[in-house]
């Protein structure tokens, strides 16, 4: 009998509300869904929402009655926001989150480093929010239970799983005892610790480290702005790195890294705590400091991901998928990615709209996006807890010249999560005007986002589905594209017509909206003209972009990027 | 009268500043010199610091990768 935590968790912060676990299910009959994610965290909630919004149900399955413990995730990219507006929820985030665009590298009390993240006035989210995970997840429970598409199961825990050609069998554990259910696709997104990835018996490929970090969230009152504070080699913490981030309510985020040889269990003592927090906090001109800890644990940097997101019918996404150091804010900030990516695929191929190639270019997406991640995560964590001899006198020697010699300074750049280029996508068009443009967003790059008016911004325009930007001062949209719009809309492909006009005309014929660009900005920046278009796949990303389209070619690059290649 | 450039016995001599004998026997002494001068423990740092320091001046990547090479010969 699976036996979840009943009492709310303890937080200084967040309130934990205690879910009634579902055991309904318990002795009925077995039931067949055609989705059931496995995890209630960030990833696996920001799946269900997605999916929703293509109007496929889904049962979420979370082995545990409350959101999860302790700040995890505290650092949010501009990527994570835009995706979060898609699935309904930006709004909350931003209004309990901290923006924040500096970093700053100290060494021996001097700054050597200040990193500057672009904000452009085109962009309607900072580069970085800062929220607690609970709090996050939270907004997503309250999204989630106020859709009738999702079914959030508290205090399930799948304890078994197998699978055939067509389905998988999930034996869930409840409070009340056990129960048996289908699935056509199990989405597992069941975090670092993945259940679904041990039943499954799969192995992580890549390296972990040996640095391992205090990460403690104490309540005080500082007076510092909310940017990223690095300390290297401090005084009280020779040889090593400590990190501070504001969150939001007073509570800031200390990161440390523990002297050599240095158990777990001794670097979680109280006094040492209370010693080292204090010295950090002497450093940043706080004499006697008055704090209270909210959480700690021990966490070591590991650059791990599975080799195939992809197993018959179960699907990894997030941590469950891959492992990803935290300098740099990447662990969730990948995983909005991957499920962003996945959302539109799975649904459609549920659909039975998408090609053969669809769910696969998903794992080849991903996985890729993890390596990729993984090869420049591991530069930064060399850098922060140097992994040999002569690692450490490299990273000494660049700490060292870093006082005075300005051409070593970038190396503390610690390369944060940006949003990934599907560039060798097999989504992406063949015969397009990709590489004849000047500017704007390239095939598997995110679309740009364009300020359009007072709190205006093109993505705030964008739906679950594709979008062809259609460029154009005429009064009706070529029936050519009209037609192949037309058809393809008929196939129940999601497809959303905009017409971008510079010269006011309220309406186009043919186009389901129109964004007027009297300026010609966005026209500018995306380095188009008049017949011109780009087409997104419904995960934002671009596709296919032409300077003269016609409804041929736009009926090609939907059939590719649907995974019929 | 000045010593006769090492490079100038190369067959492919480099186009940048040369070394004469006298300047190697100068920076010879003043290496071993500060490298004496330096607390136990610190010279490994000094010398790397020299390494990336020289690097910089020598704004090559390839040939300072070259140079580890040429290093790491005979130890």
């Amino acid at each position: 009998m699976h036996t979840p935590l009943a009492e709310p968790r303890r937080s200084i912060y967040f309130d934990y509300q205690v879910f009634p676990a579902h055991t309904a299910s318990v002795n009925a009959q077995v039931q067949h869904h055609p989705v059931v994610i496995v995890g209630a965290g960030p990833i696996g909630l920001t799946t269900a929402l997605d999916l929703a919004r293509y109007g496929i149900p889904s049962i979420v399955l979370e082995a545990e009655r409350q959101v999860s413990e302790g700040s995890r995730a505290i650092v949010f990219t501009r990527r994570s926001l835009e995706i979060l507006q898609q699935v309904g929820i930006s709004e909350r985030v931003t209004s309990a989150g901290l923006p924040w665009r500096f970093g700053n590298s100290y060494y021996r009390n001097q700054r050597v480093f200040r990193m500057e993240a672009p904000h452009d006035p085109d962009d309607r989210f900072a580069p970085m929010t800062n929220l607690q995970q609970p709090c996050l997840e939270q907004f997503l429970v309250d999204a989630c239970h106020a859709n009738p598409m999702i079914e959030l199961r508290w205090g399930n825990r799948v304890k078994a799983l197998a699978q055939a050609e067509d389905r998988a069998t999930l034996e869930v554990d409840t409070p009340a005892g056990e129960y048996t259910l289908q699935a056509s696709w199990v989405v597992a997104a069941d975090g670092a610790r993945s259940a679904i990835r041990t039943l499954l018996g799969l192995q992580l490929e890549g390296a972990s480290y040996e640095g391992r970090f205090v990460i403690a969230d104490i309540k005080i009152d500082l007076d510092l702005p909310t940017e990223r504070l690095a300390y290297f080699d401090p005084h009280w913490n020779p040889g090593n790195t400590v990190l501070m981030h504001r969150e939001p309510g007073n509570i800031w985020r200390i990161d440390y890294q523990l002297a050599r040889g240095e158990t777990p269990e001794q670097a979680l003592s109280a006094d040492s705590l209370r010693e080292r927090i204090n010295a950090q906090l002497g450093i940043v001109g706080v004499a006697n400091p008055q704090w209270e800890l909210d959480w700690c644990s021990v966490y070591s940097a590991r650059a791990l991901t599975l080799s195939d997101y992809l197993h018959t019918r179960v699907i990894f996404t997030g941590d469950a998928a891959h492992l990803l150091p935290i300098f740099g804010v990447r662990g969730a900030n990948t995983g909005f990615q991957d499920c962003h990516g996945l959302g539109w695929k799975l649904a459609l191929t549920l659909k039975g709209i998408a090609g053969p190639g669809l769910l696969a270019s998903y794992s080849a997406e991903r996985v890729g996006a993890a390596r990729e991640i993984i090869a420049e995560a591991g530069k930064s964590t060399r850098f922060m807890t140097p992994p040999s001899a002569g690692y450490r006198l490299l990273r000494d020697a660049v700490l060292s010249l870093s006082l005075t010699q300005a051409f070593v300074r970038p190396l503390y750049h610690w390369r944060t999560s940006r949003p990934h280029d599907y560039v060798d996508s097999a989504l992406n068009c063949k015969h397009d005007d990709n590489s004849r443009f000047n500017c704007g967003p390239h095939q598997g790059a995110p679309l740009l986002n364009v300020r359009l008016g007072d709190d205006q911004f093109l993505f705030d325009r964008l739906g679950a589905s594709f979008c062809l930007l259609y460029f154009t001062d005429a009064i009706e949209v070529p029936s050519d594209i009209q037609a192949q719009a037309q058809s393809l809309r008929d196939q129940g492909v999601p497809l959303q017509l905009l017409a971008v006009v510079g010269n006011r005309q309220g309406e186009v014929r043919g186009a389901d909206g129109v964004i007027d660009d009297p300026g010609g900005h966005l026209r500018n920046k995306y380095g188009a003209s008049a017949g011109g278009a780009y087409l997104m796949r419904p995960d934002q990303h671009v596709c296919a972009r032409w300077h003269h389209l016609n409804g041929q070619a736009l009926r090609d690059a939907v059939e590719t990027a649907l995974g019929n290649e | 009268m000045p010593s006769k450039p090492l490079w100038a016995m190369s067959e492919n001599p480099m186009e940048h500043k040369q070394l004469t004998i006298s300047d190697i026997e100068t920076l010879y002494d003043q290496l071993a010199d500060a490298l004496d001068h330096i607390e136990e423990g610190k010279r490994e740092l000094f010398l790397v610091k020299l390494a990336l320091l020289s690097a910089q001046a020598l704004g090559d990547a390839e040939q300072f990768l070259a140079l580890t090479r040429t290093a790491l010969l005979d130890l």
